[in-house]
């Protein structure tokens, strides 16, 4: 039997989306426009700032001990007070944010690594390997994180370097699920199988055909561990045993200030509002990010 | 046409969703009726509004969805307005529903007992005491086999014929004088096919049910319905008693459907299969005249002006290139 | 489990000189030594390992180094407070998130909705113990309504649950939120609306019973996190719990205390992992044939 030769109309096509689309529709994500936006001050101001203040964030100064921020009754000299030992608080609290940035982008540098590696090998090659990282997964969710952070970093020595390597060894859990369950959706995708038809190594096959698709939901996980990290991170040097004086990490400028709080309470108020600020846009980001590059998540 | 013996009766029945970039007119002025006691089928492709307007007649649209209508009523009561509660009595109560894929039809984690019971207790709450039985008796009657066992199970715990013969029953739990049903059959095998099918007009003798089944599958319609009505993009282009649309199709449509079929007739063995070229159009945004101008082979100019229905006794018919037979 | 305390053991080991620390940075090797070979941690990890694990099976844990009394009686001292706290912050979480989280997914982007995600949001990202400060300050010290440290009476209590429930609130209104919209989505809801049930049965009797599931399981979870991270919380707010414990411990380098807090709280977070898989089979019946 044959077929007759058949005259088709064009189809209208319902708007494939070209590049300023794309555009115009990441722009209208308020999740991407507030989170980055604030994001990108943060960055803009804890790199450029400090250089541009009067006064660094270490100079100690006994007479200007605790002065007040300008709103209530300081001077432009100081305009965020100062702390007890008469260092200049904006300048601590951008400094501050040049810490918290660096310590989230190793962390998740070195975490995503770890994970995404563990996941993505645990995911394609199943059995006993994925035996073996669900098995260490599971190890690394039961032991009490903040505990053993707290530990080492007591028994080692506490210090920049270590908080960093900690939570780096410590924070990969999630890149680690996500990615070796998308591997596994991936996989068995007509796509790979088509790659391993034509004699793609295994190697080619990770590279090409899961990584670039699982990059939207790894980004989205950065943002989150991020976020995280300087959280937990604050929390350790609140305790004592993260970043060490005279480094002005918010969470140690929280401490520090507790024993003055009913006096100039902004001792621990700023620090943690510039906190919620980088959590907050970065989270938002986050948040932005998969609303556009995952339709299906909305409203989640 | 005598109105009372018409379960439902519908005139210019219109069904708008939102989109992107304008406003979908899905279902165009339709109207049909459905007798007491007849089976109505709605043929028509995929996207051409045969769904909506089921969904329509009960008010079970999806928000921001939009419904007019001309007339729209049931045993004679008009429903255009009836606020949401009263709608709540009449689902499940004088219309039983029954959708196309019965695995997610059902509520996984409640087990098929309660879910028929349920329906029941909730129109018939002077009778609660009865919904076990009820239940169990209506399982007996759509062909489950043990059905006292079967109301503890889950749905996953049945194959999809015994689903959708629980979900019919469902359908049937407070005697309703019409079924809707919705590609009933689409999503099975296709021997349950035939079963299920055979189901459904035992059932509606036993029960003198009227149906409305909706379907793509004319071969469907030509076993079951009394009445046929052909839609296409939105609009109904042509509606028929059943022997009278086979023996003679008047919409070019209409034609080219009969025309699609794969057919064993002697004759036309070694013939190309027949296709309706051309895509289905979108109905975005208002449209006038006929939506099947763009791959009708008979086409004018004239087809882009509003055709209206043009009527030969219960044959009606969307376009002015038919001819219709003399009046009867 | 096994892994868990291996795990914990080495590490606490292998990060420092133990004997060191115990002895204080300024003594003489001397007396390290003596430290040393007193509490046997010349000997080699392995051994002094399985020299821990037998004991700890029999429920020995040692004796503290700082406490005159057992490991074991100190834990068991501390943790029905941990226990406590973390249920009365999952508790208070899952009872204002469950709700608002079915609210907000009837009408999403609605104002409601809005409203809610954008509070979760700000919430999310308050760390916790700077929350607590705050609340420390406004209630206890400004307005003198609630006591500040300790955990004798049930005020104690009030604002640690209170930091805890903000902290989880954001997951579990989501996670519901989330579940909501899609079991609203699903065809059964079709199927039940098309029965003509009352919007209230559909709702909670079909929709909220579907999309709880995932949320249960993952409240068990989060259980699990608070507690083990309930350090933080319990420094701020001064509470004698598990948490606490091992922050003193950790300072003096009490180290039976601290391995046996990080195996104590490993197992419970294992428990709570396999309540969370019981919890999800009993609730979906899917899973039960499994």
């Amino acid at each position: 039997m044959t077929v007759e030769k058949v005259e088709v109309e064009p189809i209208e096509l319902l708007g494939a989306e070209t590049a300023r689309d794309t555009a115009r529709r990441w722009l209208s994500n308020s999740g991407i426009v507030i989170g980055g936006g604030l994001f990108f001050l943060v960055v803009l101001s804890a790199l450029i700032g400090p250089y541009l203040l009067p006064h660094n964030a270490f100079d100690q100064s006994l007479i200007a001990r605790l002065r007040p921020p300008m709103w209530s009754g300081g001077t432009a000299e100081y305009p965020l007070g100062t702390d007890h030992l008469g260092r200049d608080y904006l300048a601590r609290l951008l400094w501050g944010g040049r810490l918290s940035l660096m310590i989230g982008f190793l962390t998740i540098l070195l975490a995503g690594t770890i994970g995404t590696t563990l996941g993505v090998v645990a995911g394609f090659y199943g059995g006993r390997i994925d035996f073996v990282v669900r098995f260490l997964i599971m190890v690394r969710l039961a032991l009490p994180a903040v505990l053993i952070a707290l530990a080492i970093a007591f028994l080692a020595g506490p210090s920049l370097k270590l908080l960093v390597l900690m939570l780096g060894l410590l924070l990969w859990d999630r890149f680690a699920v996500v990615s070796r369950a998308m591997t596994l959706q991936l996989r068995n995708r007509e796509f790979v199988t088509a790659a391993r038809a034509v004699g793609c190594s295994d190697f080619t096959m990770i590279r090409r055909d899961i990584l670039p698709n699982i990059l939207n939901y790894l980004i989205i996980i950065a943002t989150v561990e991020m976020a995280n990290a300087v959280l937990i991170a604050s929390a350790l040097s609140f305790l004592g045993l993260g970043v060490q004086p005279p480094l002005p990490d918010w969470g140690l400028m929280i401490a520090e200030g507790k024993e003055y709080i009913l006096f100039s309470p902004y001792l621990i108020t700023l620090p943690g509002l510039a906190m919620m600020v980088l959590v907050l846009s970065v989270n938002l980001l986050g948040d932005g990010i998969r609303d556009v590059t995952d339709p299906e998540a909305k409203g989640r | 046409m005598n109105q009372s013996a018409n379960i439902l009766s519908v005139r210019d029945l219109d069904v708008s969703l939102p989109h992107r970039s304008g406003r979908v007119h899905a279902v165009r002025k339709i109207s049909f009726d459905v007798r007491r006691g007849e089976t109505v089928c709605i043929v028509g492709e995929s996207g051409c509004g045969k769904s909506m307007s089921a969904m329509a007649i009960l008010n079970l649209l999806p928000r921001g969805a939009e419904r007019k209508a001309e007339t729209l009523s049931l045993l004679g009561e008009d429903l255009r307005n009836a606020s949401e509660s009263r709608l709540r009595r009449i689902r499940g109560n004088k219309i039983g529903m029954i959708f196309q894929e019965p695995l997610t039809a059902l509520n996984p984690s409640l087990t098929v007992g309660e879910q028929l019971m349920e329906v029941y207790r909730r129109h018939r709450p002077q009778e609660k005491a009865n919904a076990r039985a009820r239940a169990i008796e209506m399982l007996g009657q759509v062909g489950i086999p043990d059905p006292a066992e079967r109301i503890s199970q889950y749905p996953h715990q049945l194959s999809g014929g015994l689903r959708q013969r629980v979900v019919i029953a469902m359908a049937m739990m407070c005697e309703p004088e019409l079924i809707i049903a919705d590609e009933p059959t689409t999503a099975l095998d296709v021997t349950v096919q035939a079963q299920i099918l055979r189901l459904l007009i035992d059932l509606k003798q036993r029960f003198g049910l009227a149906l409305l089944l909706i379907t793509h599958d004319l071969a469907i319609a030509s076993r079951v319905a009394d009445h046929i009505v052909v839609m296409y993009g939105g609009q109904v282009v042509e509606q028929a008693p059943t022997s009278e649309f086979f023996r003679r199709p008047l919409h070019p449509y209409s034609k080219g459907l009969l025309g699609c079929l794969p057919t064993s007739q002697p004759g036309r063995h070694g013939q190309p299969l027949q296709v309706i070229p051309g895509t289905v159009p979108s109905l975005i945004g208002d449209m006038t005249g006929c939506t099947f101008m763009s791959r009708c082979k008979e086409a004018q100019p004239a087809c882009a002006a509003n055709i209206e229905l043009q009527r030969s006794g219960d044959h009606w018919v969307r376009c002015d290139r038919a001819t219709l037979p003399e009046a009867l | 489990m096994i892994a868990v305390s291996i795990v914990g053991f080495i590490l606490l080991r292998a990060s420092g000189d133990l004997a060191l620390r115990i002895a204080g940075a300024e003594s003489l090797t001397e007396d390290v030594e003596r430290i040393r070979l007193a509490y046997g941690l010349d000997r080699p990890i392995v051994i002094q390992y399985l020299d821990w694990a037998w004991k700890a099976l029999h429920g020995d844990f040692g004796r503290s180094l700082f406490f005159p009394e057992d490991v074991s009686t100190l834990i068991a001292q501390r943790l029905p407070v941990t226990l406590w706290l973390g249920a009365l912050g999952l508790g208070a979480s899952i009872i204002i998130g469950l709700p608002l989280g079915t609210l907000a997914a009837l009408k999403p982007n609605g104002i409601l909705d809005r409203v809610l995600l954008g509070t979760v949001v700000l919430g999310q990202a308050m760390p916790s113990f700077w929350l607590g400060l705050l609340l420390i300050i406004f209630f206890g010290l400004t307005l003198g309504i609630l006591p500040v440290s300790g955990s004798e009476t049930w005020r104690h209590f009030i604002l640690p649950t209170a930091v805890l429930a903000i902290a989880t609130l954001p997951t579990i209104l989501r996670l519901t939120r989330s579940g909501m919209i899609d079991a609203l989505r699903a065809d059964y809801i079709r199927t039940a609306r098309a029965k003509g049930l009352s919007p209230a049965s559909v709702i909670i009797k079909h929709a909220l019973r579907n999309a709880l599931i995932p949320v249960v399981a993952i409240a068990a979870v989060q259980l699990g996190a608070l507690i083990g991270g309930s350090v933080v919380l319990e420094t701020v707010f001064g509470i004698q719990g598990l948490g606490y414990l091992a922050w003193e411990s950790i300072n003096r380098a009490d180290y039976p205390v601290v391995q046996a807090n990080v195996l104590v709280l490993g197992a419970i977070y294992c428990l709570l992992t396999f309540v969370s898989d019981v919890l999800h089979a009993l609730l979906d019946p899917r899973l039960r044939d499994q």
